[in-house]
């Protein structure tokens, strides 16, 4: 099976911008004791975050190249 | 407060359930309709990693740092996708040469070396087996916090039961029990265990929907959502500060530690090989896991922080442990049912992380560290044994029971001492020190084994040092005074200021100060030296896996000799007779050979072989096994430099590529003018088969013309009737000539000719042939001049042949002479190596398109003029061939009108015979 690089070179860059969110000094941006929605600001960027890191790799893993 | 009995039986019903699932699992892969062979079990199975430490630890974790657990789940998201080229190629690198362990891959990766392969099992046995005594931990305390809810909350009683009474024993035997059921059923090649993978992604579902349940529960039963939760815990401001990164979150730099940890343990952790690498069914299963494992990791984390404020607020400050309010919390809200299902999710979660955490290692144990060891004892004569495959199975279900007992021991021994309760981000820090050797190992062709050697040991030793010994003296097993004042006093030696560095936690102190070393050492070492012959050509095989995609993982490299019997015998010895011999027909099916006695012993063979006993007992034994029945040669090291090298490797490989290239050209080419040669001869042949029956059919038309009027015309005068004999005789000697010329032709062609060589005086036979043709040449008035100078040379040649030519040339002449002054010389003449022959006529002369075709059978030089030329026009084809049998030649030149001269030449040095 010969697998596309492409793939392999997003999820990569997934993998970069995954580092960049979840560390300093990203993530001393939202360190403040803010809330939305009575939630968190910290606590609800990261969970957003990570989710939008999965759906990211969802959406280089499941599409379809033509 | 629930009953006793009702626990127990619950807790053994749920292993009997994991039994049951296994059972089932295998009895599906037997029967060829796998039930893991998809991308969703394969993720489940993955999330091995949320052992009871994220089940009930997580929330202890966030109820003193709030969100300090995450990096520990937001690590192995980053790892994930990473996969698509680490842990694909870990996988693919596995699966070609029958690795079943860590410890296998780093020996196997640097040259099969027992020393590394024995240093990464005791490094994993040491930093694991505290792990699996905390699983046990946490399933005994969750024992006694739903049976003895709600007295003794805060669960610091130690254990006080005698072990026969304890429940955990109890579990940790069926556990051992399972594990050898179902994972060492037979010694099997790739060390696949299907039945164990489907109760571990059951497990994975069980502890997720457990765990959710009482985050549901807590969030919306207990309060109103989230934004109830958090702003009444806003209220608190000991509550509120760990909702805010910075706070008692930590630093950032204890945040960025824990999250490349954590990305290291997601690949080096036993128990992730074991089920990420080692029962991966097919790679592509990669794929999905790839954001699929993340997810999972996702929604088991969405309520941890909810459940831990949930019961700070809950319970009075300090009257319940953290670590149990999963339990907890449905307990003191009267929900018996939810309480029992996170007990179970707990269960499931311990439970699992032992089973795979213990298989790994007994493998490990058996192949990398007992093995070795007892195949080198030579006093045992293991090496000379028929069968091993008992033995093995036996040293591996012991090992199972041994890893398993000594975490029982470790827990009972430990109990709540720190050194337990720290154990998993420890055991994490042990596994990280395979980092270097493992990924160096797959993406750098320079690491060599003494550098994995050197650093390794050293970060392992620093771990020892500034991590477990520490745990060690705050559990008071050592004097404390070995933290605060350093080994021997030395201040610098303080173990968790290592030479004064501080400012940093504990794990990141060990952290950095370990990979500096090992990292250090692994490059520097690597460098220091070339890499062995063995090394590098594993190195090759490693670092290039997805390059040589199919291409057979075959050892380029080897020479020996051996004899497919005794492989079999070896390969029997270890996985047993019968599935040797399998083992041996399918690999001749595979080469397309009816059965094993087709086979021949090469390289690829004792490669094969060499993999399927490295799949029992470790790629490093294996090799010396298969070293004892081959005779090998070895390779001189720089002997296999220049083949591996891979710069002159595609150098070679394009220069045979272009004059494989070159040499289909040619013999392209070579076909096609050949093809054209075929063409035209059989164009010839057409030609000259036409021409031959158009040739006979005239005389035959008019022999049988004539032969009509004879018949028709009884009463014919007799001179005409005299006069039409006449011509039909002449027609018929025409004919036979013709025909014997053919035949002639065609016998000088074909090679089947008869020569009768000898000597032959030129001068006599010119004189004999203008004596023959003087008549004709008389009647005709042609003069015919002979200059023959006495004293020519004689040739070797066949008198009658030549004779046929120079007949054949002086009555052509003749033939072209109708003037009335007509002249025909024929002279003979010699230089050094020839004699050659002219014959001139002063008649007609041949054009010059005409003189390239006269030779050709068949082709008669018409001139209107002339009138139709008589002979049959194969004389001069048939010259030609006489004198080119006689290695001469025969040529003309030729004026229009002037006359021609027919040449030929015969060389003075007899023919070669």
């Amino acid at each position: 099976m010969i697998r596309p690089t492409l793939k392999g070179q997003r999820l990569a860059a997934l993998f970069l911008l995954g580092f960049l969110l979840f560390n300093y000094p990203l993530l001393s941006l939202f360190g403040g004791n803010t809330r939305i929605w009575g939630i968190p600001l910290i606590y609800l960027y990261i969970f957003v975050a990570w989710a939008v890191v999965i759906a990211l790799m969802a959406l280089v893993i499941e599409r379809k190249e033509h | 407060m629930l009953s006793g009995a009702l626990i127990v039986v619950l807790s053994f019903a749920y292993v009997g359930l994991l039994f049951a699932i296994a059972y089932w699992g295998d009895k599906r892969a037997d029967a060829g309709r796998s039930l893991i062979a998809n991308p969703y079990i394969y993720t489940l199975s993955l999330a091995v990693y949320c052992t009871s430490w994220t089940f009930y630890g997580s929330v202890g974790r966030a109820a003193t740092s709030g969100i300090g657990f995450l990096p520990i789940y937001l690590g192995p998201t980053l790892m994930a996708a990473l996969w698509w080229y680490v842990l694909l190629k870990m996988v693919r690198i596995s699966k070609e040469h029958r690795i079943t362990s860590i410890a296998d891959f780093i020996a196997s990766r640097y040259g099969k070396s027992h020393l590394l392969g024995g240093l990464v099992t005791v490094i994993a046995v040491l930093g694991i087996v505290p792990y699996i005594a905390l699983q046990l931990k946490a399933i005994s305390a969750s024992f006694s916090t739903i049976l003895q809810y709600p007295n003794s909350l805060v669960t610091d009683a130690p254990e006080s039961l005698p072990f026969l009474q304890d429940n955990t024993f109890y579990i940790a035997m069926l556990l051992a029990a399972f594990t050898i059921l179902f994972g060492t059923r037979h010694l099997d090649a790739s060390e696949r265990h299907e039945g164990l993978v489907a109760a571990i992604a059951f497990e994975s579902i069980v502890k997720l929907v457990a765990f959710i349940a009482v985050g549901l529960f807590v969030t919306f039963g207990m309060f109103n959502g989230f934004d109830d939760l958090f702003g009444k815990a806003a209220k608190i401001p000991e509550l509120n500060a760990l909702l805010v990164q910075g706070g008692a979150a930590g630093n950032y730099t204890t945040w960025a530690s824990l999250t490349v940890l954590s990305m290291l343990a997601i690949i080096l952790l036993p128990r992730q090989f074991q089920v990420a690498v080692v029962e991966n069914v097919d790679e592509r299963h990669l794929n999905k896991a790839i954001w699929l494992f993340p997810l999972y990791l996702f929604a088991i984390n969405i309520f941890v922080l909810p459940i831990a404020i949930g019961g700070m607020m809950h319970f009075p400050a300090g009257s319940v442990d953290a670590d149990t309010f999963v339990l907890t919390l449905p307990l003191s809200e009267q929900k018996t049912w939810l309480a029992l299902l996170a007990f179970v999710g707990g269960l499931s979660a311990a439970t699992g992380m032992v089973i795979v955490e213990t298989i790994a290692l007994s493998t490990m144990v058996c192949n990398d560290l007992v093995m070795p060891i007892l195949l080198r004892w030579k006093f045992l004569r293991l090496t000379e044994r028929r069968d091993l495959s008992r033995l093995l199975i036996a040293i591996r279900r012991s090992a199972i029971v041994v890893v398993l007992a000594l975490g029982y021991v470790y827990f009972y021994l430990a109990g709540e001492a720190y050194a337990l309760v720290s154990i998993g981000l420890i055991s994490f820090t042990a596994v990280a020190q395979f980092a270097p050797a493992m990924l160096g190992g797959l993406f750098w062709k320079g690491g060599t084994r003494l550098g994995a050697l050197t650093g390794l040991s050293v970060g392992f030793l620093i771990w020892l040092y500034s991590l477990l010994l520490p745990s060690f003296a705050k559990s008071g097993w050592l004097p404390i005074t070995f933290l605060t004042e350093g080994m021997l006093g030395i201040d610098l030696l303080k173990p968790q200021q290592l030479f004064g560095l501080t400012g940093l936690d504990d794990i990141s102190h060990c952290l950095f100060w370990s990979m500096l070393a090992n990292i250090g050492l692994y490059v520097a070492v690597s460098l220091w030296r070339r890499p062995t012959a063995a090394e590098h050509s594993q190195a090759n095989l490693f670092v290039d896996v997805l390059r040589h995609v199919a291409a057979g993982s075959g050892p380029k490299f080897w020479r020996g000799s051996a004899t497919v019997a005794d492989l079999q015998t070896l390969l029997g010895r270890f996985i047993g007779p019968r599935r040797a011999a399998e083992s041996i027909a399918a690999y001749a099916r595979s080469q397309g050979m009816t059965g094993s006695e087709q086979l021949s012993a090469n390289a690829v063979l004792v490669h094969y072989v060499e993999s399927q006993i490295a799949g029992a007992i470790g790629s490093a034994s294996a090799r010396d096994m298969v070293a004892s029945v081959v005779d090998e040669e070895p390779l001189a090291l720089d002997e296999v430099m220049a083949i591996i090298d891979e710069a002159s490797q595609a150098l070679a490989y394009s220069r045979q590529l272009e004059q494989k290239s070159l040499e289909l050209e040619a013999a392209s080419k070579e076909l096609r003018e050949a093809n054209q040669r075929l063409q035209e001869l059989d164009r010839l042949k057409d030609d000259f088969i036409s021409t031959v029956t158009h040739e006979l059919r005239t005389p035959l038309t008019s022999i049988r013309a004539f032969s009509e009027i004879l018949s028709d015309n009884p009463g014919l005068e007799s001179a005409q009737r005299a006069k039409f004999l006449g011509i039909i005789t002449r027609e018929s000697e025409r004919l036979t000539r013709l025909i014997n010329q053919v035949l002639d032709l065609a016998k000088i062609e074909s090679g089947a000719a008869e020569w009768h060589p000898g000597t032959v005086d030129m001068r006599e036979l010119i004189d004999d042939a203008t004596g023959a043709l003087s008549q004709i040449y008389r009647s005709r008035g042609i003069t015919l001049e002979v200059q023959a100078p006495a004293g020519l040379p004689t040739v070797n040649a066949d008198r009658d042949r030549i004779m046929q030519v120079v007949l054949n040339l002086l009555s052509n002449a003749a033939n072209f002479c109708d003037k009335d002054d007509s002249a025909v010389t024929i002279s003979a003449s010699c230089n050094e190596t020839a004699l050659r022959v002219d014959v001139t006529d002063n008649g007609i002369g041949i054009s010059e398109a005409d003189q390239a075709v006269v030779f050709e059978k068949f082709r008669q030089v018409s001139d209107p003029a002339a009138g139709k030329p008589k002979g049959s026009g194969l004389g001069l084809a048939i010259s030609r061939e006489i004198i080119q049998h006689h290695r001469g030649r025969l040529w003309v030149s030729s004026k229009r009108g002037l006359g021609s001269t027919f040449s030929f030449t015969l060389p003075l040095s007899p023919a070669p015979a």
